[in-house]
């Protein structure tokens, strides 16, 4: 029973990942904008270098990259490199790979929105949780409040506030960047080097969890209020149960049930989440890395990260659902 | 009142208000009662009449915006008395369960979904007596399943796994996991089909039997109340006004209220014919003045209208809040004793 389950449910995890991959490959074909001729237009217009015979070059590069040939060939070629797990070369940092350049930036981009994604989930839904506990001081009933009028300001729009007060007024924390670039020639896995990444990261992980902890605590907050009039918990104090463990046992454990799929669906977009974020503060992530690319019309590299995007949604998903039977007990897969 | 001189609890002037935005309500508005040991005591009334604010009060779960205002409820146990309206929240943690206890409708859901039944056992005796080791634990909790006719293997299912008399049979088990000297059951068998609620009720009352507990059963069903308690309480906006024994609420009720509940019940030789109530349920909010009966009541003198009827004790041992008994006693107006009860034989005597 189990065995079949996991089985259907990886072949919808398939059909899924197929899916959206055809949709992402035909979105950006839509633009008239042909990428290679953009390419050499910049070069142009950075360096002043004209090629005699432009258009030669332009067809040269575009056989190179497959481009000449009809649409639908190359949809068949590309998903045929995929399955060999060739994400192909990237047209705008040319000759480097797409799995090259996100093999760069992913660390980055994992690093920071894993670490602001676990800290928002925590706040918010302890927040949350104690906004809703009757027996909690008013102030922390009020703390809601102010932190959605927080989650009403977009996170880009948070950053630059804080990167104006913080980083350039008062001058306490870096402007942007990941590390200090003078001081370290490259990422070295050593003391300096990691507190220096820390204190870059700050602002941005800052901007991120003050403009999405709000969400987190009023979904806490609405599952809260209704667990909290349930029977069970009454029949909890009855019993004389510390209220500690009416809490966390009776309360928390099945309020946060759907904060659960919640966290799961976040960590499916972390790579989507923090584009303006890392774009902002020139953070070396995939947000960056995706901001250049669709900037560049860099088909290949907009997909390698469409692509991870998606195996991150749909994996994080499948996993929410394969672990639901631990977290709630009325979940099993028993169908035939 | 009853024949047993040292009651188990006795309850003072126990009063109970919700402070709401509409005004004060008096939920429990001066209850005063004595249960004896291993006695059962029904408590009827229609909804919103007090009966499960007055349980809550007992076990000192009155949240706000509600508060008890006064009285006292005194419980005895083998470590002297207790009274359980003036302990602080830490020693009444430790008397819930323990001395008194509740058992909820547990039917629908008053067990906790993501635990086992075994982890919710286990809560309440860790909560009381986090020395013993867990296999006495588990043996505690097995026995007091098997005390309720279910088989050990419950306590490995979740609340979900089991049906509702089942479910309901676990609240029991774990209502008397702790030999408490008082059990309060509010609505215990509401929501189950009318076999299922026979043969709960019955398991009910062999346990509280065997542990000699005391019991008071909160229910609309007059029918079950006149098979299970002992003594039977009427209450109306707040108060009590009769308790009888239940042979004799049920043939010769005394006050005008008790009467019209007695007489709405479906019965083997009026069939077809019920008599309801007249008028409302007053709100809490705006009790009448004087006796909160007297808009409906058949029998209303002016004396009701102003004041309070005292309660009065019958010499066969029952309570009741009325002027007709209170004139009666005194040994004045014949007439309106002929007037008054439908059943001048009983309670009339003095």
């Amino acid at each position: 029973m189990q065995l079949t389950y996991l089985i259907r449910r990886l072949a919808f995890l398939v059909f899924v990942v197929w899916s959206a991959i055809t949709l992402l490959f035909f979105l950006p074909r839509l633009s008239p904008i042909n990428p290679v001729r953009e390419r050499f237009a910049e070069l142009q217009r950075s360096t002043g270098w004209a090629p005699r015979d432009l258009e030669r070059l332009v067809k040269v590069y575009e056989v190179k990259f497959g481009l000449n040939k009809p649409l639908h060939e190359q949809y068949l070629e590309y998903m045929g490199s995929l399955l060999r797990g060739d994400l192909g070369y990237s047209i705008m940092r040319y000759p480097r790979t797409v799995g090259d350049l996100i093999a760069q930036a992913l660390p980055w981009t994992i690093g920071l929105l894993t670490v602001t994604t676990l800290l928002t989930f925590a706040i918010g839904t302890g927040i949350g949780a104690l906004a809703a506990w009757p027996r909690s001081p008013q102030w922390v009933k009020g703390m809601v409040t102010p932190l959605v009028v927080l989650a009403a300001i977009p996170p880009y729009l948070l950053g630059l506030l804080l990167i104006y007060f913080v980083a350039f007024r008062a001058k306490l924390l870096p402007m942007g960047g990941a590390y200090t670039l003078g001081r370290f020639a490259e990422p070295e896995l050593s003391m300096p080097f990691l507190l220096d990444v820390a204190r870059h990261a700050i602002l941005p992980a800052l901007s991120l969890i003050l403009s999405t902890v709000g969400f987190w605590a009023l979904g806490m907050r609405g599952m809260g209020v209704t667990v909290q009039g349930e029977d069970y918990v009454t029949f909890a104090e009855h019993k004389g149960l510390d209220l500690s463990r009416i809490f966390y046992a009776y309360y928390v454990r099945n309020a946060i049930l759907p904060q659960v799929t919640a966290l799961a669906l976040a960590f499916g977009s972390i790579v989507s989440s923090g584009i303006l974020v890392e774009y902002l503060y020139g953070f070396p992530g995939l947000g960056s890395l995706l901001n250049a690319a669709i900037l560049a019309n860099d088909f290949f590299v907009i997909y390698g990260i469409g692509l991870i995007t998606i195996l991150a949604v749909a994996v994080s998903m499948m996993v929410v659902d394969l672990l639901y039977p631990l977290l709630d007990p009325r979940i099993r897969y028993t169908r035939a | 009142m009853t024949a047993n001189a040292m009651p188990v609890l006795r309850v003072r002037d126990l009063r109970v208000t919700y402070y709401t935005d509409a005004g004060r309500v008096a939920a429990v508005n001066g209850v005063s009662f004595d249960l004896a040991p291993g006695e059962r005591l029904g408590l009827v009334g229609e909804s919103g009449c007090g009966k499960s604010t007055l349980a809550l009060a007992l076990m000192r779960m009155i949240k706000p915006p509600g508060r008890i205002e006064s009285g006292s409820a005194v419980v005895r146990t083998a470590q002297g008395e207790i009274d359980l309206l003036t302990l602080d929240e830490a020693a009444m943690r430790k008397v819930r369960l323990s001395v008194i206890s509740y058992i909820p409708q547990g039917a629908m859901n008053a067990l906790n979904p993501v635990l086992r039944v075994e982890q919710q056992m286990l809560d309440a005796l860790q909560a009381h007596m986090p020395q013993m080791p867990r296999r006495e634990m588990l043996a505690r909790a097995e026995a007091a399943l098997e005390s309720v006719e279910l088989s050990r293997d419950v306590l490995r299912r979740y609340p979900h796994e089991l049906s509702g008399g089942m479910k309901q049979r676990v609240c029991i088990a774990i209502g008397i996991l702790l030999s408490p000297r008082v059990i309060i059951a509010d609505e215990p068998t509401s929501a189950l089909d009318v076999v299922v609620q026979r043969q709960v009720m019955e398991t009910l009352r062999r346990v509280q039997e065997q542990l000699g507990a005391s019991l008071i059963l909160i229910g609309h069903d007059m029918g079950l109340m006149a098979q299970v308690a002992h003594r039977v309480a009427v209450m109306y906006a707040g108060q009590f006004v009769e308790i009888s024994p239940v042979h004799a609420m049920f043939t010769q009720p005394l006050h005008p209220y008790a009467q019209a509940l007695i007489q709405s019940l479906p019965r083997l030789e009026n069939r077809g014919v019920f008599h309801g109530l007249p008028g409302m349920a007053p709100s809490l909010l705006r009790l009448p003045s004087g006796c909160a009966f007297h808009p409906r009541c058949a029998y209303v003198m002016d004396a009701c209208r102003r004041e309070a009827p005292p309660t009065v004790s019958t010499p066969d041992g029952r309570l009741v809040q009325c002027y007709l008994y209170a004139a009666a006693k005194e040994g004045e107006s014949a007439a309106m004793q002929e007037r008054a009860s439908p059943q001048p034989q009983e309670g009339m005597r003095a």
